[in-house]
């Protein structure tokens, strides 16, 4: 059994971010890049299944979508323990786009289970794990916070609305990683990094897939009233002010 | 021409984020001079049903299956499309929820439509089809343009009010063509929150952080939760600790709410916590450091020490409650 991780490299969330070109592009100068921290602890947990030899998960690759210059993000996946990466060479525009290209590898490629993350916490879109799988026609199960292998099925738990799911299902299949599905992020210890420097990235260029949506400007978001504040010998006057002011209690 | 709305049942339901996005398919139907039309999946009495048409829905389409009993994302997604076909859909609403988020993404590659997700307001403009969403965890907005003829959105949890736009709804009974698709999902054992407001439903949330202290200093937390009908949350190292459950955990790698409020009680507001929760209308803090991030998103602050305050407010909520 063989595992793809899909990973994308994002402003790491604690950095400011600003915009260029009259607001219409990210600067990205002084921007830490990272991995989608969801795309890490998917990668965690797949390196986990491929240590347990009773799973039967031989290997783990990553791939992404990004120019040249997201090769050091690559780098770090294969040294927290990916075997190889694949990479489409091109410049990541929309979901759709991404996800048409992720498909390409993944169907010329050998992959039972296809893990995306829930979102990127750039342009928060919770869009490609389930376009991928539409493009490739394979199930997917999202809201996934645990992911087992028993007897070549997968068994998963996925968080529904109001709960919480047991299922199995055969494999090939997508599954939207969400929280849970491993504790810690692994990271990358000394030895994988130097493995790392001769792992392989098989790059690929694109088929040019369309974007379908474009970014026309960012704006900072609208900025909240001062913070009022209440004398703290007397706490009940939030409650007032939260009835009679804001009225929304 | 139509705009249509995917509404998800809980046990024969309907939810309040469900006629919000009726609401909202309604009015954007009305910019686009056309009809807004509901399609449910699952057992739904007509009544409840009907319901949909006190927010401008002008008719529903009701769709009853075995096939569909358990949620799965290609059986529905088929289902759907077939409809927005047959309705020649401009534009489908779905909610941002778990089932939403599963749905939409299929959906446009199906239906070769652009999406935009997590939205929180109508299109500034439907030709171009203009809209904006929140981006980089809520730390700006952006002002997309979708540039196909079918459009996708998924709207954000309490971003809109309801309104009442009275309509007779017609319900159609439809029977999907599912040919020999079978889900290859099998559901073991589902379990469900009962009793309990949920966290991403309610509409008051009070969560804790490590100005708690311990794990024991909670009770008054859970009680002005339970007086405020609201739901418990806390931030990450305090699931981590095992202070509380993991699914209390709001932040980019917990839960992402919005409810009309939000106490934030001995939380610091690192950007990871604020990320799930900025959406959130009115952010209440109570911390005893004047300088903790937490109040440049807060609009109401109080400075003090957490376990002095929070049986104050307690007893003001019980003070409230009787009078
Ligand atoms: C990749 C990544 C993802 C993350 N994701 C999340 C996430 O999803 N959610 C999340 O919450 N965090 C997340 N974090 C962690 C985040 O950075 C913070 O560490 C965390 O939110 C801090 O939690 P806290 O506010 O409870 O604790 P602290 O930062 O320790 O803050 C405690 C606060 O309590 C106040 N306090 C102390 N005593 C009292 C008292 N007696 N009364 C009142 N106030 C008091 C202090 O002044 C302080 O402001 C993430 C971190 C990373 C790196
Ligand atoms: N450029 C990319 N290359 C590879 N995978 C990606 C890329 N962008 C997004 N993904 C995957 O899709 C998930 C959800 O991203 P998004 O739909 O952009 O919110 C991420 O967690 C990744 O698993």
């Amino acid at each position: 059994m063989n595992i793809l991780v899909c990973i994308s490299h994002v402003p790491d969330t604690t950095t400011k971010v600003k915009f260029s070109e009259n607001n219409t592009k990210l600067d990205t100068a002084g921007i830490q890049w990272v991995i989608n921290p969801w795309d890490e602890l998917s990668l965690t947990r797949a390196l986990e299944l491929k240590d347990d030899a009773a799973s039967g998960v031989k290997k783990v690759s990553v791939a992404h979508v990004g120019l040249a210059n997201t090769e050091p993000t690559i780098r770090k996946a294969l040294a927290i323990g990916a075997d190889d990466a694949y990479r489409v060479n091109a410049e990541a525009f929309d979901a759709h786009q991404v996800a048409a290209e992720l498909a390409e590898v993944i169907k010329a490629g050998s992959f039972d289970i296809i893990l995306c993350g829930i979102e990127s916490s750039d342009y928060n879109g919770s869009n490609v794990g389930g376009m991928l799988a539409e493009f490739l026609g394979y199930p997917s199960v999202s809201g996934i916070s645990h992911l087992g292998i028993e007897q070549e099925k997968v068994v998963i738990t996925r968080e529904i609305d109001g709960g919480k799911q047991q299922l199995t299902l055969p494999v090939p299949f997508v599954g939207i990683v969400q929280k849970g599905i491993a504790k810690e992020p692994r990271i990358a210890a000394m030895r994988g990094i130097m493995q790392a420097r001769t792992k392989p990235i098989h790059v690929s260029e694109p088929k040019a897939a369309d974007a379908q949506t474009s970014v026309l400007n960012f704006e900072p978001p609208e900025p909240r009233a001062d913070c009022k504040f209440i004398d703290p010998e007397n706490p009940k006057e939030l409650i007032t002010l939260l009835q009679n002011e804001a009225k929304v209690i | 021409m139509s705009v249509i709305v995917y509404t998800e049942n809980w046990d024969g339901l309907f939810k309040k984020q469900t006629f919000e996005i009726a609401t909202y398919a309604s009015k954007l139907a009305e910019m686009l001079n056309t009809d807004s039309i509901a399609i449910s999946i699952g057992n739904v009495a007509e009544e409840e049903l009907g319901k949909l048409g006190n927010h401008g829905i002008k008719q529903i389409i009701s769709v009853t299956d075995d096939k569909l009993k358990h949620f799965d994302g290609q059986l529905y997604t088929k289902v759907i499309a077939d409809i927005a076909v047959k309705e020649s859909a401009e534009v489908l609403v779905l909610a941002n929820n778990n089932c939403g988020k599963a749905l939409a993404p299929r959906l446009s590659v199906r239906l070769q439509a652009a999406i935009a997700s997590a939205v929180h307001e109508l299109p500034e403009s439907v030709n171009p089809f203009k809209i904006k969403k929140r981006v980089f965890s809520g730390n700006a907005v952006s002002l997309n343009e979708l540039k196909t003829k079918t459009k996708i959105l998924t709207l954000a949890q309490n971003s809109i009010d309801i309104e009442e736009m009275p309509e007779a709804a017609a319900i159609e009974t439809y029977t999907p063509d599912l040919g020999d698709l079978v889900s290859a999902i099998e559901v073991q054992e589902t379990e469900k929150q009962t009793g309990k407001v949920l966290l991403t439903d309610a509409e008051i949330v009070v969560s804790g952080g490590r100005g708690m202290k311990s794990p024991d200093n909670w009770a008054p937390l859970l009680e002005l939760a339970e007086l405020l009908d609201g739901a418990t949350a806390c931030s990450r190292p305090v699931s981590d600790e095992g202070w509380r459950p993991h699914e209390e955990h709001t932040g980019q790698t917990g839960k992402i709410v919005a409810p009309n409020v939000y106490f934030a009680i001995g939380i610091s507001g690192a950007t990871q916590h604020l990320a799930g929760v900025s959406s959130s209308k009115y952010i209440i803090a109570i911390n005893n450091d004047k300088d903790a991030p937490i109040f440049e998103a807060a609009q109401y602050g109080i400075v003090g020490d957490a376990a002095k305050i929070l049986p104050q407010l307690v007893e003001a909520v019980k003070e409230l409650k009787s009078s």
